[in-house]
């Protein structure tokens, strides 16, 4: 066991695998001879060669595009957006055709890619680069949809999402790619749709994914220490597929549930999750249930501001008083 | 007369079909009488195919959208007929004659169209989603210009795998101003790749000429010398013609892994799709020129029976051959059965449809 960054658990995934199949492909703008414009491929073209790590120019739609063409031929590309935001300019290619050849050739094809890269605010670099796609593109059946918060969780779900032989979309956050934690040194995978209890707790019930998720965990400690809350915080881990039961058996053992996310909340994860729980355990709550979202304006470029708009550590603590109110 | 459709068609679109002059070129004069007459059948039976899905679309059986091949078959029968064990195919939504041509039956085709498990795509698709990937085809695609990056991509698959092959990448005219195309267009020339842009010019974006739509004032397929990439333009009526010149590009694709970008003018006698009215944009007279004077069936027709390899009655035997098949395939398509309920969330996800010890994945993928 080492403890390793967010960043080097990712590229360790990427190391593991290029090294494990020949297919794949790791392919972006700058992922090459920079060496990654936020270093998460550092020293992979040193090692691998540039037939393995591609240099794109700046054009997503085409190089996504070729990306998908070529996993028809079985290439197993891995494409880095530089930030999810730009993947906007390639929505033809991401949706359209990674998420429905196989289904408009009744089955007779399929695409295993990969998109990665950071898909979060919080970074001061404004509105056209801070955004958290996850629920636009998990809305797209056909589409798989993952959103790692720990090193442990982004390398097991990166690997399992390059093994996948479906469209898989790595939603990181550059605010973690520093975060240290536990990572095993053997081989393994955090399979897709497996929630996570990041932290057991019995009176509220949690539910975050991302960078949220961490907020939460801060969240959970001032809510134990200053008021005596016992807090379980459910990590999604994975949107879609994802894990109802986790979430089900959470709400069930607490009967109240706070969702926090760093998604603005029309339609953002957390309304699927609020549906499914009220569907599901309406019995069970005690309380309706409340959310954290962003503040619901594209994202501000004043720095305090956008630490506000972002479901700060404080909006989470006042957010629970009230639901356990 | 409306101005003509497109101000860049060569001299040799301007007269008459004829002899052909590239009848003598090796790829051609290379042919057996067998190949010649199979080379003929193929493009009668795209013919008659497109026009039995006329009156299937006109009894209502055919939903969505209809877009008919009827004229360029020379386009996807010349290219076509050249392919290789690598050589891969992809195009947009005018893909019957694609799909006949790499080998689909009339019947799965028919069925697709009617929306039947029997269908081609097993009712899941329609007239713009043809597939076929054991026969190098790779779709049939909607959005105009989105199958360019796609071509690319399985052009670098060849290439990276060592393999000596080419992707085609069909396209119409109003494709080549998608900003997708010129994407592909650099990354093709940038990274060598063997891809041979195709791009079909009939003249007409649905209803928008060549003229109203590209501010280039030359033909389309000189844009690629911004991209540095070897062009051509074609006489897409005589296959011959198409034959020949293609056979240029796939050899630059297989022995130096080069792009080309080849414009093959053609022309189509129905309307952008069923649901074009086929009345603001151009003239009847123009229609009625291409069909008795350029048609590309006839002339092949023409063409082989000069060359005797055909006769008046195999011809006529082929074609109604061709039309059996046809009506054969309509009788299919309707007595099929549709897909059920259970049927619309399978062939979603791999993962799902394979479901098994080296699966991983767990959780809800299809929600309510």
């Amino acid at each position: 066991m080492a403890v390793i960054s967010y960043r080097e658990a990712l590229r360790a995934a990427m190391r593991e695998e290029l090294k494990r199949d020949d297919k794949v492909v790791i392919m972006g703008e700058e992922v090459a001879q920079f060496n990654g414009a936020y270093k998460v491929t550092e020293g992979l073209l040193k090692e691998f060669g540039p037939k393995r790590i591609v240099d794109t120019p700046i054009s997503e739609a085409g190089f996504i595009g070729l990306g998908i063409g070529a996993s028809m031929l079985g290439i197993r590309p891995v494409m880095e957006l530089m930030f999810w935001s730009f993947s906007y300019v390639a929505f033809d290619q991401i949706v359209n055709n990674a998420g429905n050849i196989r289904y408009m050739s009744g089955g007779l094809i399929n695409c295993p890619i990969v998109i990665r890269g950071p898909a979060n605010g919080g970074t001061n670099v404004g509105a056209t680069h801070s955004h958290t796609p996850e629920a636009i593109l998990a809305s797209h059946p056909g589409i798989k949809v993952v959103c790692p918060a720990t090193p442990y969780d982004a390398k097991g779900l990166l690997k399992a999402a390059i093994r996948d032989n479906d469209p898989v979309y790595v939603m990181e956050n550059t605010i973690l790619y520093n975060d240290k934690g536990e990572v095993p040194d053997e081989d393994y995978i955090v399979p897709l749709g497996v929630a996570d209890v990041k932290r057991i707790g019995t009176d509220l019930t949690i539910v975050a994914h991302g960078r949220a998720v961490i907020t939460s965990l801060k969240a959970a400690e001032i809510l134990e220490k200053e008021h005596g809350v016992s807090v379980e915080v459910v990590d999604l881990r994975s949107i879609r597929p994802l894990d109802e039961e986790t979430i089900l058996a959470s709400v069930r053992k607490t009967h109240r549930a706070l969702l926090v996310e760093e998604n603005k909340p029309f339609c953002g994860v957390d309304a699927q999750v609020a549906y499914l729980i009220q569907s599901k355990a309406f019995d069970e709550l005690d309380a309706p249930i409340h959310r954290v979202s962003s503040i619901d304006a594209p994202q501000i470029y004043c720095k305090r501001m956008e630490d506000q708009q972002m479901p700060s550590v404080d909006r989470v603590v006042a957010e629970a008083l009230k639901v356990l109110a | 007369m409306a101005k003509p459709a497109v101000l860049t068609h060569p001299e040799s679109l301007k007269r008459p079909a004829g002899p052909s002059e590239y009848a003598k070129d090796p790829v051609n004069a290379s042919m057996s009488k067998a190949e010649k007459i199979a080379l003929y059948t193929k493009m009668a039976r795209i013919r008659h195919f497109e026009q039995r899905c006329i009156r299937i679309y006109q009894q209502g059986k055919i939903g969505g959208f209809l877009h008919l091949y009827v004229g360029q078959e020379a386009v996807a029968a010349g290219t076509i007929s050249l392919l290789g064990k690598n050589d891969h195919i992809i195009t947009g939504y005018r893909d019957h004659g694609h799909g006949l041509m790499v080998g689909m039956g009339m019947n799965e085709c028919m069925a697709e169209l009617t929306g039947r498990v029997t269908g081609c795509s097993q009712g899941k698709g329609g007239s713009m989603h043809y597939f076929a990937p054991d026969k190098n085809y790779w779709g049939g695609h909607g959005i105009v210009g989105g199958q360019a990056p796609l071509g690319t991509g399985l052009a670098y698959a060849v290439k990276y795998m060592g393999l000596k092959g080419s992707c085609f990448v069909y396209m119409g005219d109003g494709a080549v101003n998608q900003g997708a195309v010129h994407e592909a267009y650099n990354l093709a020339s940038l990274w060598d790749l063997p891809v041979i842009f195709v791009v079909e010019n009939n003249g007409y974006s649905m209803g928008t000429s060549q003229e109203r739509s590209t501010a280039h004032p030359g033909c389309l397929a000189k844009r690629a010398e911004g991209y540095n990439m070897a062009w051509d333009v074609i006489n897409g009526h005589d296959v011959y013609e198409v034959r020949a010149k293609t056979a240029l590009a796939l050899k630059r694709a297989h022995e130096e892994s080069k792009p080309t970008v080849l414009e093959i003018f053609t022309y189509r006698y129905f309307g952008h799709s069923m649901a074009d009215p086929d009345k603001t944009y151009r003239d009847k007279e123009e229609i009625k020129e291409y069909r008795d004077k350029k048609d590309p069936v006839l002339a092949y027709e023409q063409e082989l029976l000069r060359e005797k390899v055909l006769t008046a009655e195999l011809s006529l035997q082929i074609n109604e051959a061709a039309m059996a098949e046809a009506d054969k395939a309509a009788i299919f398509a309707d007595e099929s059965p549709d897909p059920t309920v259970a049927d619309i969330t399978k062939h979603i996800y791999w993962e799902e449809d394979n479901r098994g010890p080296k699966t991983t994945s767990r959780g809800t993928i299809i929600f309510e």
